[in-house]
């Protein structure tokens, strides 16, 4: 360990700015990989990483600053010289060809021929190495890549990057959408190049991937460095997982969720057996007025599969919802919102936004029946009701008639949120209601649900960000492999002890780096 | 070296500026000043454009394609759009006078027409909204089986009808003001208040913009799609109304290739083929300016086919202009 120390680094960047019109998206910033080590990248949306990425990658140029390789300046200016220099980057949204085979995908921009005739045994010869290479061989180099998993895509699209002598890989989110064991996968593969001596920038909003797979950690808020931490230090040294979450929230974490408990009304849902009838389920449970529940486990446990179901935005095979004691049978969102059910989405952009409309028709849009009379829409109502909510939550935009595409991520969830509200649910169901954005907005939002929940409302909170699952809940719901596992009481609960259930590895915390 | 890189890969400030401030210049203003320019170009080159009779003679041929047009805005809103609205008004105005002619009355005839517009309209509807297939290739098919019922209708003749009793709709005038002109204004007032003062017409955006969002919000997006397929498919059968009492006869030829013209209406006003974005008083300015420039160049003495070639690079440079403005609206 201590000889990797000394070598010189593989990639330094030097004093490194950048601006966007009036925002400083990245200032200052020196940071450095060495070979034979997995460097990762912290911080909220919008601290810099992705800019700093994508000026190693090629695809910005700096305002100031410079780029090392092995001691040597390089001139990045497109991501072929990055290319060139021997800088891989794994997007977070796969770039693949499905249509065309893994050998294809594989070759693209780059095919073996002869006079512009393609030369497909060698593609297939080339296919194969590429992929033994990275230990991917049970891929076949004729399979049309889109019938591949995502994990099994995001092998190939490695293979892929790994074909031009790569000596930085920089992997973006990498297990956003893979599966438990797909990730496993993918660290394994990891930590494999790390012992062939290659650098990895690992980009991760996932503390507990961090913590095992990282040997330091670079915290990135507002466009500054704020630190590097060295995760392999002992004793007085050694890291815990809040003091880098203390470093991106740039506060204590404490004072962001706001700790005052209150009073409990009496069971307003209550889950029984319920189940889609393949991996999701059976679950029960319940949540009282003004109780907020968080449900919390890995990626693809199965949470946003159960607020779905219960949302009516896919179809439950059996089991019965109870609200405030009346069995519901919601057949879809609209039944849902009819019945006293509201949910927000997951995605954002996806599945709540209508970009291209006003903030006042986003907010009202799934109340619209309440200022309108015979179908015919009465402005005023809706244009005073929709003032009331972009007063209590503290929404920033120009006027009512904005298009909802300008304004923050924050703002944005925040009109969402609003629609919700109109709705007046008896059951919130918020999946993911901090996703992508800044923390200012982050903790008003959560004083919002908090608001929500002393008015009664039963809030259920689908969390991948464990600290705020423990910050804003009375009660954590654990799942795993799309069951429930565990049922934890959020004051005494310790994120350690929910990555166990979530997990299901009950061991002790001396396992994290390499086992 | 860094301000070789920098010039290497950034459009320059100046380029980009200019593309913000036609941008804006196209938001405000937009396609109405092409229109306006278009006919002060008119004027000058034709001195018979500006009068009043040319003016209404351009508002009565634009009319009919101003009409299918606002269907169409309403579908291409949703992300959809309608390749048969030619073929509806054709079976449309070949039932209203097979109805005239078996003895309905006008004003049922009329109706009946409208109604069976409605109905074709539905169909293609039905079969988008709950089978989710594809509009091109639902409203391609039904192009091809509607010209053929309306061609079966007649067996393959057209049908002359001189006494045909609601000619006045496609030959009168109102208050000296040609009465496919009152009608065409009274659907736009009609497509206007549904898009812009109705629940309905919110929904209409909220489909075309995002159909999951749309779903997850409590919105019955089938139903929307099929209700906006039938009144697109009613407006056609309004047209072919207009069309057969134009002509005074059944016309199983009818409206042949008229979508494209509905369609370069709509994309001229500045409605997104990508749907969830648009305006219907844009739409009524597209067909304007179709019509000012044939108008002006049969004026002008222009050959047909040269004709052709303007009206064709118009609409690819109408749109091209619309796309930069989305280009530098979305910044980097």
């Amino acid at each position: 360990m201590s000889e990797v120390a000394t070598q010189a680094p593989l990639l330094e960047v030097r004093g490194v700015s950048k601006r966007f019109g009036a925002t400083q998206a990245l200032n200052d910033v020196s940071f450095d990989l060495r070979p034979g080590e997995v460097h990762a990248l912290m911080g909220e949306n919008g601290a810099g990483k992705s800019t700093l990425m994508k000026i190693i990658s090629g695809n910005y140029a700096p305002d100031t600053g410079s780029i090392h390789m092995l001691g040597e300046q390089v001139v990045m200016a497109s991501p072929r010289d990055a290319m060139t220099a021997g800088v891989g980057i794994i997007h977070q949204e796969l770039n693949t060809f499905p249509e065309m085979t893994v050998a294809e995908n594989l070759a693209v921009g780059n095919e073996p021929n002869r006079a512009g005739v393609l030369n497909r045994r060698q593609m297939l010869v080339d296919a194969r190495d590429k992929l033994d290479h990275v230990g991917a061989t049970g891929i076949n180099p004729k399979t049309p890549i889109g019938r591949l998993s995502v994990g099994m895509q995001q092998m190939v699209e490695i293979a892929r990057a790994m074909a031009e002598d790569v000596k930085v890989l920089v992997l973006d989110e990498p297990t956003a959408a893979l599966s438990t064991s797909e990730s496993n996968q993918l660290f394994e593969l990891i930590r494999e190049m790390r012992e062939r001596g290659m650098g990895l920038i690992y980009i991760s909003h996932r503390m507990e991937e961090v913590w095992h797979l990282a040997d330091r950690v670079t915290v990135f808020r507002d466009g500054n460095l704020v630190g590097t931490r060295d995760m392999r230090a002992t004793g007085p040294d050694a890291v815990r997982p809040n003091d880098i979450v203390k470093m991106m929230v740039g506060r204590d974490v404490d004072d962001l969720y706001g700790h005052e408990r209150h009073e409990l009304g009496d069971v307003r849902l209550e889950v029984e057996e319920l189940t889609d009838g393949a991996d999701i389920g059976p679950v029960s449970f319940s949540v009282r007025g003004g109780e907020i529940v968080s449900m919390v486990g890995l990626i693809g446990a199965g949470r946003t599969e159960v607020g779905r179901l219960l949302y009516g935005a896919d179809r439950a095979a059996s089991g019965t919802v109870k609200l405030d004691g009346e069995v519901l049978r919601v057949r879809g969102p609209k039944e849902a919102i009819a019945k006293g059910i509201g949910m927000l989405p997951e995605s954002r952009k996806d599945q709540a936004l209508f970009l291209e409309m006003s903030v006042r028709d986003n907010t009202a849009m799934s109340t619209l029946s309440d200022y309108s009379s015979g179908g015919v829409l009465k402005f005023r109502k809706m244009r005073s009701k929709v003032a009331a909510i972009f007063d209590s939550l503290a929404v920033k935009t120009a006027s009512q008639a904005t298009e909802s595409r300008s304004l923050s991520g924050g703002n944005q969830q925040k009109l969402v949120l609003g629609r919700l509200m109109l709705e007046r649910p008896s059951l919130m169901i918020l999946d993911e209601p901090t996703r992508g954005v800044d923390i200012g907005a982050k903790s008003e939002i959560y004083r919002i649900i908090k608001e929500i929940a002393q008015a009664g409302t039963a809030v259920l909170v689908i969390s991948s960000d464990l600290p705020e699952a423990l910050g804003i809940s009375d009660r954590l719901l654990v799942m795993r492999e799309g069951r429930l596992v565990a049922e934890l009481d959020a004051s005494s609960a310790t994120e350690e002890g929910v990555m166990e259930h979530a997990t299901g590895v009950y061991a002790d915390d001396t396992t994290r780096n390499d086992a | 070296m860094t301000t070789n890189t920098a010039a290497a890969t950034n459009v320059s400030p100046k380029a980009r500026n200019a593309m913000a401030n036609l941008g804006y210049w196209w938001d405000k203003v937009g396609i109405f000043a092409v229109l306006i320019l278009l006919c002060a170009f008119m004027a000058v080159m034709a001195p018979s454009f500006l009068s009043i009779d040319n003016g209404l003679n351009v508002a009565r041929s634009v009319s009919i394609n101003a009409i299918l047009a606002a269907g169409m805005t309403m579908i291409i809103i949703t992300a959809g759009i309608d390749l048969s609205v030619g073929s509806i008004l054709a079976v449309s105005g070949v039932a209203g006078v097979l109805l005239f002619v078996s003895g309905t009355p006008s004003i049922l005839a009329v109706l009946g027409g409208i109604l069976v517009g409605a109905f074709a309209g539905f169909i293609n509807g039905a079969f988008v909204a709950w089978l989710a297939l594809p509009a091109f290739i639902v409203t391609l098919g039904s192009m091809t089986y509607l010209r053929g019922i309306a061609y079966s209708l007649l067996e393959g003749q057209p049908l002359i009808a001189s006494d045909l009793g609601y000619r006045g709709i496609g030959n009168g005038a109102v208050a000296g003001i040609p009465t496919p002109v009152v009608v065409m204004v009274v659907v736009y007032v009609v497509f206007w208040f549904i898009l812009e003062r109705t629940t309905f017409g919110r929904h209409v955006y909220a489909v075309g913009g995002n159909i999951e969002a749309a779903r997850l919000a409590g919105i019955n997006v089938k139903r929307v799609l099929a209700w906006v397929y039938t009144i697109a498919g009613a407006a056609a059968g309004l047209a072919g109304i207009i069309f057969s009492a134009r002509v005074l006869s059944a016309q199983p030829t009818a409206g042949e290739s008229y979508e494209l013209d509905a369609i370069a209406a709509v994309v001229l006003g500045g409605t997104s083929l990508m749907g969830g974005r648009g305006r219907i008083l844009g739409t009524l300015v597209g067909a304007l300016i179709i019509g000012v420039l044939s108008n002006g160049l049969v004026l002008m003495n222009v050959p047909f086919f040269y004709q052709l070639i303007v009206k064709g690079l118009v609409i690819v440079l109408a749109v091209a202009i619309d796309s930069l403005r989305r280009l530098s609206k979305s910044g980097t």
